[in-house]
């Protein structure tokens, strides 16, 4: 049993109910034909990918068909919230070692193990 | 009530030729492939299809839908996630499917002429209403055992504690998707869809049949 919250559900539901879509708050170049190639190419081809927070969009495909976003942890894989299109997320940066069970070693032991 | 709204939309009766032309339920096929094992005093669980309602998938903004829908039908729209309500008659519902999404389940032939009420009130209000009652039907489970079976089949919990009359979620039924929505202490609904109502009706009768499940016809 793996649950997702969804925020426009306002409820957890099964994992088999969402598809994960990729990096989120990726911004539309506002003048694209101002754009170098390597601008352009950047915003269509190239993403993020962390070791720690992660910002993600996920869509609930059998339930609401809404989609919104994740905050992710790579390396334990923990959701750490969920929030709707449009808003921003409330953690962007790691917990503080003695804040959370998280800390800086376990975060390298997961990634020897 | 401006025309230009209304003749903006290609709005037809699809039961037009209703008497003349032969109907057939999505289960139709599976009446006769599979059957349809007669209830008995045994029967922890009793399948009814209630074929040709009237389903209309409503979009647009809450307030202007519920405005429109309580003149149209004296029903408020639910504003809560995953709830559907009634009429008083209990032959009209209308549940919650997504923020701006709602299914309107009415009497076979109702639909058109709803639609065109629903229409004319909303004028030139930004939203969307589609006619989907050729695309799916509706069944109904009773019994005491339906959470056992319901529990066999789905991955919501539907146990009855967390899942009070009046609840209703679209979710993963065995390899398919359903509306899953509880109608009364021990009657719940099944919204399936008509490619696979067939697949749906034959995984009920396996999965029901521990529980002597029975189909009215
Ligand atoms: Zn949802």
């Amino acid at each position: 049993m793996f649950q997702i919250y969804c925020p426009y559900c306002e409820e957890l539901r099964e994992e088999e109910e969402f598809h994960p879509k990729g990096q989120a708050h990726i911004v539309r170049p506002a003048n694209p034909e101002a754009c170098s190639d390597e601008e352009w190419g950047d915003y269509l081809f190239f993403r993020d990918n962390p070791r720690g927070i992660h910002h993600e969009l996920w869509v609930h495909a059998v339930g609401c068909r809404k989609f919104f976003n994740v905050t992710r942890h790579t390396v334990s894989y923990a959701i750490l919230e969920t929030y709707k299109i449009g808003e921003q997320p409330s953690v962007t940066a790691e917990p503080a070692v003695s804040e959370s069970t998280t800390s800086t070693d376990d975060v390298r032991q997961g990634v020897r193990a | 009530m401006s025309e230009s709204a209304l003749s903006r939309v290609n709005l037809f009766d699809s039961r037009a030729d209703h008497a003349s032309v032969a109907v057939e339920s999505p289960l139709a096929y599976s009446w006769q492939r599979s059957g349809a094992p007669a209830p008995s005093a045994a029967s922890r669980v009793v399948l009814r299809e209630q074929t040709f309602l009237g389903h209309l998938i409503l979009r647009g903004g809450a307030i202007v839908l519920d405005e429109a829908l309580r003149e149209v039908l004296d029903i408020g729209l639910p504003g809560r996630p995953n709830t559907l309500s009634w009429d008083v008659s209990g032959e009209r519902s209308i549940q919650w499917l997504s923020p701006d999404e709602w299914l309107l389940i009415v009497p076979g032939g109702e639909a058109f002429a709803v639609e065109r009420r629903l229409r004319e009130r909303l004028a030139d209000a930004s939203f969307a209403i589609v006619d989907v009652s050729g695309g799916q039907t509706l069944l109904t489970l009773e019994g005491e055992a339906v959470p056992e079976l319901l529990m066999k089949s789905v991955v919501y919990d539907v146990d009855p504690s967390h899942f009070p009359v009046g609840k209703g979620v679209n979710t993963v039924f065995a390899k398919a998707t359903v509306i899953v929505r509880r109608s009364g202490e021990t009657r719940w609904e099944l919204v399936v869809r008509r490619s696979f109502a067939d697949y749906c009706y034959r995984w009920l009768l396996d999965a029901g049949e521990e529980y002597a499940i029975g189909v009215e016809r």
